[in-house]
């Protein structure tokens, strides 16, 4: 019988992953992971509306013994240079990490760090 | 029928003066002040009030609104339909009410219900309004995902946004850091408790919520 493994999974996911998918399947996606207690850093993170909407979906899939929501964190979307937006580059979404409320906890964030918090004793169902 | 539209006698009249009537949401996270803020408005401007408040979170679960608030800052007014929404956040917990405001699990569990619903019925309004008063806790760290996320969504669609730091009477306060924070918005200092500062408040949100809507740009 093999033993079941302890420990946190983390998931880094990758550009390619999230940008071959619709913004519905990318949220069912992220919350089908968050769901199972994984902690995911997606290399490409969401757009402001996208963001919105995980928000919104979160909140129908709060069931309030197993899952109470997410914790998410990154910062602003990248303001593309003048040059840039002469050649139509608009912004980009950064680096998000995403994942169960009840195992990730912010300890501080400014323009320059982001410092979270794992809470023992919970980890990938 | 677009072009005629756009060539309007009042779409000219507002190209050029500016909005007369505007929608605003008044949104924010759960605990900032948001229907204090929304009741300090309407007793100054109609003599009612918008709902009860409290220290527990997710106290307004349903949206309220009035409409027709006229607010006038000597020079020009703009006459405004103000919602007040439930707090947007990324988690709602019924055993944080039971633990830290001592309801009942039942109680717990029915406002954490009603809350969930709220947050969704507070992003709904989001496709309907047409700026939106930002209430945020001066004496709180302004980089919560809820704020970056509301203000990053507004962007996107080039509404009009006016944050409202708010609980100035507080002594941690500290609005300069709200406003080093989002240098792109204005930011206005506020007690929505006292009143301090809200002559202030109605001034701005008469000149910037009147501007025109930008064209969308991504």
């Amino acid at each position: 019988m093999k033993k079941k493994e302890d420990g946190i999974s983390f998931n880094l996911v990758s550009r390619q992953k999230l940008g071959d998918l619709s913004t519905d399947e990318k949220l069912k996606f992220i919350l089908k992971e968050v769901k199972k207690g994984k902690i995911l850093v997606l290399e490409y993170g969401l757009t402001p509306i996208e963001q919105t909407s995980l928000i919104e979906n979160t909140m129908r899939e709060i069931e309030q013994d197993t899952f109470i929501g997410v914790e998410m964190e990154g910062y602003g979307q990248d303001n593309p240079s003048i040059i840039q937006k002469i050649l139509g580059i608009t912004k980009k979404p950064r680096m998000t990490l995403i994942g169960p409320a009840d195992l990730l906890k912010k300890i501080k964030k400014d323009n320059e760090m982001i410092e979270i918090k794992i809470i023992p004793g919970r980890g990938a169902k | 029928m677009g072009l005629l539209k756009k060539l309007s006698f009042s779409n000219i009249l507002q190209k050029i003066f500016g909005k007369k009537h505007a929608k605003i949401g008044i949104y924010g996270p759960p605990n900032v002040g948001k229907t204090t803020l929304a009741n300090r408005i309407l007793r100054d401007w109609t003599g009612d009030i918008m709902g009860s408040v409290s220290e527990i979170p997710h106290e307004t679960r349903r949206a309220k609104w009035k409409k027709d608030v006229k607010v006038d800052n000597g020079n020009s007014s703009l006459l405004m339909d103000i919602v007040d929404t439930p707090g947007i956040s990324t988690k709602v917990d019924f055993k944080d009410f039971m633990n830290t405001y001592g309801l009942n699990k039942d109680e717990a569990k029915r406002r954490a219900k009603e809350a969930t619903e709220g947050v969704i019925e507070a992003i709904k309004w989001l496709e309907g309004i047409d700026g939106v008063l930002l209430v945020m806790d001066s004496t709180q760290d302004p980089f919560t995902q809820v704020n970056v996320t509301i203000l990053g969504n507004l962007e996107a669609r080039n509404l009009p946004v006016l944050i409202a730091a708010n609980k100035i009477d507080m002594e941690d306060s500290s609005p300069a850091t709200l406003k080093s924070a989002f240098p792109q918005h204005p930011v206005v200092p506020i007690s929505a408790l006292t009143g301090y500062n809200s002559d202030n408040l109605y001034s701005t949100m008469v000149t910037h919520f009147r501007k025109r809507k930008r064209k969308k740009r991504r």
